[in-house]
């Protein structure tokens, strides 16, 4: 795709495949950049609202990502013919309460047949061209700052095994609903160099193209990295979903373990997570006031570690 | 004939989750799951219980054989004799011994092990760590003696943390690379330990 559309050919585009962020933003003035993102999954928790809703604040994480605010967003739903009208309502009714809470608006979408649910948004969102965070900023010296805890995808994978404490699926899903809008606005005014949203590839995965774009080397603290309440023993059991491994295959030779890491504890960091935190780099002067404003705003933070010079990652 | 869990078709978590349902009520167990991920999560898990662990990747479908580690029979505790639970053999250094001469160590380390094949009692688990790893990778001089003690079904744990240490991760040529979760319940759920 990237031969059949160069970066050259459009210069309003600023943010493109070649750059490959967490969604791509267009200028449409000297004030106003578009970016356009959209996401959607299978079922990751029993109830239909709850799921519509992680779906939508998944879907919405990008564009916080970038540094935007959502603007609209539109329906992806496939749903099998058998499923009932109630539970279909309930899943477009939590999406769209979540677009509510974003301040945006949701405005359609299109539905199709398929066997297995599945649910998320096309979703479009406003940032000023000049104040775009993306993932290519980070520079020796910054702090590293994570916005929510771990262990969302070991919490699902044993609920799908119906192995799952009640409460570790309540803190996880408490986690998932919340939006990354008010951390991300604080990141804009409190000014960081470089932001992203920690999903699919993990916090090792999505850590790696911080340090790649930035070309910079990321040192994650293991003891500083909050993990929601039973992640770790889920980990220690070994309940891994598959993407664990795909992503440790893919990012494990850009990351060096302190040897006293276990491989529980590799693959815990290694373990995708869904409707994630945002990780990001900072200036280390603002380290205080980005704590104070964060507690300020009854918004989690913690310091998980530092950007130094060099490449790929590295957990002690 | 072990125990046969059929997890092909299932994605993660089932296999894990069916092996240790089976755990439970068995001691010898095959677990058939599609692909590497699958196979390489029950194994960890299996490891982690101190179970002894196989894969054979076939292309149709991964095995994953586990088998308990060998314990007295249970009408065996009550009498007085040998403690109940395995008998581990803890091997902290390259040498047999402390003393002067590091020649003089290495030459009992090779006769113990090379006795050992010798004699009728055996450790049920062998565990090496610290300069103790160097014994598990390529070019050790107890090497074969080590590679039969593991095929008459003795299990030979090496510390990964160790050899991570050594950056001797890649070289290791018999036994299973733990780390020290698995290595303390061992230790602690022995009968005797026996360090050298």
């Amino acid at each position: 795709m990237r031969d059949r559309f160069r970066a050259a050919d459009f210069p309003d585009l600023l943010v493109g495949l070649e750059t490959s962020d967490d969604a791509a933003v267009y200028r449409v003035s000297d004030e106003v950049a578009v970016i356009q993102t959209l996401d959607f999954f299978t079922p990751i928790v029993d109830d239909p609202y709850t799921f519509g809703a992680v779906a939508a604040a998944n879907a919405m994480s990008d564009v916080y990502a970038m540094g935007g605010e959502v603007v609209l967003a539109l329906n992806i739903c496939a749903f099998p013919t058998d499923l009932p009208l109630e539970v279909t309502q309930a899943i477009l009714r939590g999406g769209a309460d979540k677009v509510a809470e974003a301040g945006g608006v949701l405005v359609g979408g299109h539905t199709i047949e398929d066997k297995e649910p599945k649910y998320g948004l096309a979703v479009m969102g406003f940032v000023h061209p000049r104040r775009i965070l993306t993932k290519a900023g980070a520079r020796p010296g910054d702090i590293l700052v994570l916005t929510k805890p771990l262990g969302v995808g070991l919490i699902t994978t044993a609920l799908k095994g119906q192995v799952a404490e009640p409460a570790h699926v309540a803190a996880a899903v408490e986690s998932m609903l919340r939006l990354n809008r008010t951390a991300a606005r604080l990141a804009q005014e409190i000014g960081v160099n470089a932001c992203t949203d920690i999903t699919g590839f993990a916090l090792l995965g999505h850590g790696y193209e911080v340090a790649e774009k930035s070309d910079v080397r990321l040192r994650f603290h293991l003891e500083a990295l909050p993990l929601l309440p039973g992640a770790r023993g889920y980990a220690e059991e070994s309940l891994f979903p598959g993407g664990s491994c795909r992503n440790r295959d893919a990012y494990r030779k850009h990351v060096e373990f302190a040897p006293y890491i276990t491989e529980e504890e590799q693959m815990l960091l290694f373990t995708p997570e869904t409707s994630g935190g945002l990780l990001l780099s900072v200036p280390a002067e603002r380290r205080e006031e980005l704590l104070s404003r964060f507690t300020a705003s009854d918004e989690p933070a913690w310091v998980v570690g530092e950007v130094l010079k060099g490449n790929g990652i590295e957990v002690v | 004939m072990p125990r046969i869990v059929q997890a092909r078709g299932l994605p993660c978590p089932q296999p894990v989750l069916l092996t240790k349902k089976a755990m439970q009520e068995a001691d010898d167990i095959l677990t058939i799951v599609d692909g590497p991920d699958q196979a390489e999560n029950v194994a960890r898990m299996a490891r982690q219980a101190g179970w002894q662990v196989e894969v054979d990747g076939k292309e149709e479908a991964v095995y994953v054989r586990i088998t308990r580690p060998q314990r007295l029979p249970q009408g065996q505790k009550e009498e007085p004799g040998p403690p109940a639970g395995p008998l581990v053999l803890v091997v902290p250094g390259e040498t047999m011994g402390r003393g002067e001469s590091t020649e003089l160590g290495q030459v009992l380390i090779r006769s113990f092990f090379h006795t050992l094949l010798e004699t009728e009692r055996r450790p049920d688990v062998i565990v090496f760590y610290n300069t103790g790893v160097r014994l598990v990778v390529e070019g050790s001089p107890i090497l074969e003696d080590l590679r039969a003690l593991s095929e008459q079904g003795v299990q030979i744990l090496a510390c990964g943390t160790c050899l991570g240490y050594f950056d001797l991760k890649d070289r290791v040529a018999v036994g299973t690379v733990s780390n020290m979760y698995t290595i303390s319940e061992t230790l602690l759920g022995a009968g005797r330990v026996v360090s050298l």
